[in-house]
């Protein structure tokens, strides 16, 4: 009678078949390994991984694969595993001026301490279709021939400093020391206001695409704040973590991270001269778009510790703390496919209701 | 630990995890209608599929329960069979579709229509658990009202409704005030339901993953929908009884027949329509 949502247990599982089948695709053609997609698809694997917070290449490419390349369908696989594994601690925060670094640029110097190091990037390539890699290539030069045998320094000196040196920028805000632990939304329910370190762990695991968006918002005169890309490092960095019954840090691996701060315009108030403000953004992977947009956004969500004006969407921190998971915000976009007849045949009683209604009061009229 | 073949704990989370659910879940027993702030959990299914009334069933569940789960009232749709299984799965628990014998019974969009027991714990799945949402938007406002026990705002809507189509335009999500002193959401139930919330037996318990709270209705709490004294709270009526059951009085599902839009009506609580045909061929026999 009624079989299209009441289709039960056994529609269900011919639907879950036949997905696998389509994820297969035509068994002419090879399967997809995820140590390919792992290799191959590095910047899906890492948006995966730094929106579902997991740092795992392994797992991310595992869930792009069975999500069929639906990459928060896979960030949603990474969170819902995530979600169920044991917390030991907070690590020491990643000091990421030891950063074995990639990739370095700074946008506001001509040349910088430790020089501009532009590492594996499309940003100078013409976008013209490559007909090449539609064949199979055997591997050519090697990444050493590439790179030069140029040693990097150690300690690469950030480019923000050069600037605090002279006064012209705010400090670094520090506002917890190592004794409070940090904030942790997955364990905590988003409180607001928020502090900007809780704003900002929402903002690294936020959507690449509302933060782009609202960043982009912020360049196009919605709570403009010009801002500078100050420097943008991505390299590994080393994980501390002091087990209790130790007392003291020991490295426990390394991850790589993207790294954006971002200056920007601040016209001064009463109690503060004119001078630069920071923004600032760090993710997972290899993430430039996202943790510049992060930069733009947290910079903009500053407005009432720098005493700006509240205009604009990007300044909102519950519009946008709120709405940036797309974990969140698929599920629920999604589940209008669920079945609302129940509610909907309310609706139709009251709308049938009301229009018989004022048919009476104009016939009455009449 | 209970560990089931799945590798998961007992019902999927933690313990550590149901503790924290099962403090939350105190909390909200002890004020019933006031939303408590959680910690929830991703689930492995989605946001605004269930996921606060699953995480509240998983902390609550027993291995001796007997679980039912509907939607839209009846245990056959697709969201329902899937939560089923998920319990199944990671619980091994029983489960049922007979109303009378489930002791958890979780549930979107429905309150059956059978009177529920002491012995029987509903589960709701929530959606937006904030009844003053759609008039403020922020959250650090709607608590602050929540707080100073504001509903202005509510009445004022209800009123405008009036004004303008001489009735309260909300059918379904209808505000109710809890203990004279919260307003709360009773989640997208028609508001044919409401009045089965009012001192029901069976403890109540809402779960809203996405948004963070979970709230609860102890066992005989007075429940009252919003209304205005010249104009009091009504529940839908329908003209004709259940096409399958013959029942008058349950709330009625409409199915559309053909193209050409001939259609008919019949329960929507699935149990209750096939309860109503056995006792109905019982009495005939």
């Amino acid at each position: 009678m009624y079989v299209a949502v009441k289709g039960g247990e056994k529609a269900i599982r011919n639907a879950h078949a036949l997905f696998d089948e389509k994820r297969r695709g035509d068994v002419s053609v090879p399967e997809i390994t995820p140590d390919q997609i792992r290799e191959q698809l590095s910047f899906s694997v890492d948006r995966v991984m730094s929106e579902g917070s997991l740092y795992d290449p392994d797992l991310s490419a595992l869930a792009i694969k069975q999500a069929r390349g639906d990459l928060i369908e896979a960030i949603f696989l990474i969170r819902a595993s995530r979600t169920t594994l044991p917390r030991y601690g907070s690590s020491k925060p990643l000091d990421t001026s030891k950063m074995k670094v990639e990739r370095r640029i700074s946008a506001t110097y001509k040349d910088i301490p430790g020089g501009q190091i532009l590492g594996a990037t499309f940003d100078y390539q013409h976008r013209l279709l490559d007909f090449s890699l539609a064949e199979q290539k055997l591997p050519s030069e090697s990444v050493d021939e590439i790179q030069g045998d140029e040693v990097l320094d150690d300690k690469i000196p950030r480019v923000l400093d050069i600037l605090n040196n002279e006064g012209l920028i705010e400090p670094a805000s520090m506002e917890s020391d190592e004794s409070t632990p940090p904030p942790d939304l997955t364990r905590d329910p988003l409180d607001f206001p928020a502090t900007r370190s809780l704003r900002l762990q929402n903002l690294a695991r936020a959507d690449e695409g509302f933060l782009l968006a609202l960043g982009y918002s912020t360049q196009r005169g919605y709570a403009r704040n010009h801002g500078f890309a100050g420097e943008i490092r991505i390299g590994a960095v080393a994980v501390e973590f002091a087990p209790e019954e130790l007392g003291f840090p020991i490295e426990i691996g390394e991850i790589i991270v993207s790294e954006c701060e971002m200056i920007n315009q601040f016209k001064g108030s009463k109690s503060a001269p004119p001078q630069f403000t920071r923004g600032y953004g760090l993710a997972f992977g290899q993430v430039e778009r996202k943790v510049m947009s992060m930069a733009l956004v947290d910079r903009a969500l500053r407005a009432d510790e720098l005493g700006e004006e509240k205009i604009a969407p990007a300044q909102d921190e519950e519009f946008v703390l709120s709405h940036s998971d797309n974990v969140k915000a698929t599920g629920f976009v999604e589940h209008l496919k669920l079945p609302h007849y129940v509610d909907f045949q309310a609706e139709l009683e009251l709308v049938r209701k009301m229009r018989a209604t004022s048919q009476v009061m104009k016939e009455a009229a009449e | 630990m209970n560990v089931s073949s799945t590798g998961y704990n007992f019902a999927y989370l933690n313990e550590q995890t149901k503790r924290m659910i099962r403090r939350a879940l105190l909390k909200a027993v002890a004020i019933p209608g006031y939303q408590v702030p959680f910690a929830s959990r991703e689930m492995p299914m989605p946001y605004g599929w269930g996921t606060g009334g699953v995480q509240v069933t998983a902390s609550i569940l027993k291995p001796d329960d007997v679980l039912k789960v509907i939607d839209q009232g009846a245990d056959d749709t697709t969201n329902a069979v899937s939560i089923r299984d998920f319990f199944k799965k990671t619980a091994g628990i029983a489960t049922t579709e007979v109303t009378k014998d489930a002791t958890i019974i979780q549930t979107r969009h429905r309150i059956p229509e059978r009177e529920l027991e002491a012995n029987q714990i509903l589960v709701f799945q929530v959606p937006i658990p904030e009844p003053l949402r759609f008039l403020e938007p922020r959250e650090t406002e709607t608590r602050k009202m929540h707080a100073l026990e504001e509903y202005g705002l509510m009445h004022v809507k209800l009123y405008e409704d009036i004004s303008r189509n001489g009735q309260i335009a909300t059918t379904y999500a209808y505000p109710v005030l809890v203990e004279d002193r919260y307003v709360m959401d009773p989640s997208p139930v028609p508001k044919f339901d409401n009045p089965k919330m009012h001192e029901m037996a069976a403890l109540q318990l809402f779960g809203a993953g996405r948004e963070m709270r979970i709230y609860a209705l102890p066992p005989f709490t007075r429940v009252k929908s919003l209304d205005f004294e010249d104009h009091p709270f009504e529940v839908q009526k329908w003209d004709e009884p259940c096409a399958i059951c013959g029942t008058i009085g349950s709330y009625l599902d409409e199915v559309i027949l053909d193209n050409s839009g001939n259609r008919m009506f019949c329960c929507s609580d699935t149990d209750h329509c096939r309860s109503e045909l056995e006792n109905a061929a019982e009495a005939a026999q």
